[in-house]
């Protein structure tokens, strides 16, 4: 599970990444690779430059310079849903899909976040966390080969959010896209991922594997050794 | 209870009305009784003057609603989508905008004579301002996050427009609608008092002329009836295009 194995293919790579708005650079030197099946974190001060990183990896971003390659088939999932208010919850899902069989396993993805018998409920009848489910079952319709999560749950309750980070990993497990995910939250970061790369001030300052046996806990020494080290990093004294 | 109330004063309205006719307290010449309006209606729809008159002034009507509506639309998007567009047209649309509507009746007249053109160009004139500054207004406030989220999940242009930009504009649109109808009535009654040849402006007009207060009242009526009729229609495309408004109906 953990331990990147260099015979799995990248999915999506930026090599010597440089961004700027203006005369304001946001990102310089940048590299970075993530390979099928691999979960990695972004982390860093707001500001950092991680959320403009994520988006030039998603090919978002066209005003980025250097390398980049993007996935065949990325999915983005954002911190609010983004769902057509207008278009019921089985249509929000199977948006764009091609084929007979679209609504077929479009139902079946909204059954796999646990929405199975709303499929006709308008977006705005359902909760925070069931609306990001939604967004996150539009993401995995589409089979993405990378998977983009720009601090998909910074906007639920503590409770939701645990429920929602629980999800998240098990349909990672399952479906084996690579994840990028932006996040503000170090103990959400190493709860999850197989990685950490941490951007500050447009740079990557940390890249390495998070090498805690699953499953976690947050009283694990060794991840509470890791917290202390990244909240260092950024800056923050850990309580 | 208060279902019955909304019915009741306008009946109570009408009751005196006919009571004032009925004692002598109304003279005919200013305004026919409500019996007296009914059997006018009745001799004026059986004799087929009136769904004649009815018909021709909803032809204009239509007519010019379908031009203005097409000008708008076609110049509402290019502008509330291209910036080159923006530059280009919105200006002259403001000029148009400016130009008083019925200040203009003299000028049509000289251009397109006394017949339906005038008539139906003055409609669409009315038409034209609401529809595009509404839908304009609706394509500039499209929410952006929702644009992304077409190009993300990679939606073809067409696919775009029908699931995001449409329903996105739509309560806009409707709005402007509403009051492009509105308007379409207004100016149709205005050109057609001035002159015509047939119609419920000629019907009214010709009334005047002989003080037939009863076939002025149902021509004003037949106008009501028919911006009643408009707005109606407005109103159910409303209910049906912003049905996830509500969110009352669960799956």
């Amino acid at each position: 599970m953990t331990g990147t194995d260099l015979t799995t293919p990248v999915v999506a790579a930026a090599h010597g990444v440089r961004r700027a708005f203006g005369d304001h650079v946001v990102l310089d030197g940048v590299d970075l690779e993530i390979r099928r099946g691999e979960f990695v974190t972004l982390l860093g001060r707001s500001g950092s430059g991680k959320s403009t990183l994520l988006r030039i990896v998603g090919g978002l971003d066209q005003g980025a310079e250097g390398d980049v390659r993007t996935g065949t088939a990325p999915a983005v999932v954002f911190q609010d849903p983004r769902l057509l208010p207008w278009r019921r919850v089985l249509d929000n899902v199977a948006l764009g899909l091609r084929g007979p069989d679209a609504r077929a396993r479009s139902t079946e993805v909204l059954d796999e976040v646990g929405l199975a018998g709303r499929e006709r409920a308008w977006p705005r009848q359902l909760s925070g966390g069931q609306r990001q489910r939604v967004a996150l079952a539009r993401a995995l319709v589409r089979e993405p080969d990378l998977l983009l999560l720009d601090e998909p749950f910074s906007a639920l309750d503590a409770l939701t959010r645990i429920s929602a980070q629980q999800l998240v990993r098990r349909l990672v497990d399952v479906h084996r896209p690579a994840v990028l995910m932006v996040t503000h939250d170090v103990e959400e970061a190493l709860l999850l991922v197989d990685r950490v790369v941490l951007v500050d001030d447009g740079r990557i300052a940390l890249d390495e594997e998070v090498g805690v046996r699953r499953p976690r806990r947050r009283d694990d020494p060794d991840l509470v050794r890791w917290r202390t080290r990244l909240l260092g990093l950024l800056g923050v004294a850990d309580a | 209870m208060l279902r019955a109330l909304r019915v009741a004063s306008p009946l109570a309205v009408v009751a005196l009305w006919q009571l004032a006719s009925s004692l002598g307290v109304l003279d005919p010449s200013t305004l026919a009784s409500p019996a007296q309006l009914a059997r006018t209606a009745w001799e004026l729809t059986r004799s087929g003057e009136l769904p004649h008159a009815v018909a021709v002034s909803a032809r204009r009507a239509a007519l010019g609603f379908a031009l203005g509506a097409a000008v708008a639309i076609a110049a509402g998007t290019v502008v509330g989508l291209s910036r080159v567009g923006d530059a280009v047209l919105d200006p002259l649309m403001q000029m148009l905008r400016m130009l008083p509507l019925f200040g203009l009746v003299p000028l049509f007249i000289i251009w397109f004579g006394i017949q339906e053109e005038p008539k139906i160009y003055l409609v669409a004139l009315a038409v034209v301002v609401p529809l595009y500054l509404n839908l304009v207004a609706a394509l500039r406030g499209v929410d952006r996050d929702l644009v992304e989220v077409a190009r993300v999940l990679r939606l073809r242009r067409a696919e775009a427009v029908r699931h995001v930009y449409l329903p996105a504009v739509l309560p806009g649109v409707l709005v402007g609608l509403r009051q492009a109808l509105g308007l379409a009535w207004i100016t149709l009654i205005v050109a057609e008092q001035v002159n015509a040849g047939a119609g419920l402006g000629f019907l009214v007009n010709n009334a005047r002329d002989f003080l037939l207060t009863d076939v002025i009242v149902v021509g004003l009526l037949c106008y009501a009836a028919l911006g009643l009729v408009t707005d109606g229609v407005v109103r159910a495309l409303e209910w049906r295009a912003l049905r996830w408004r509500d969110g009352g109906e669960t799956a």
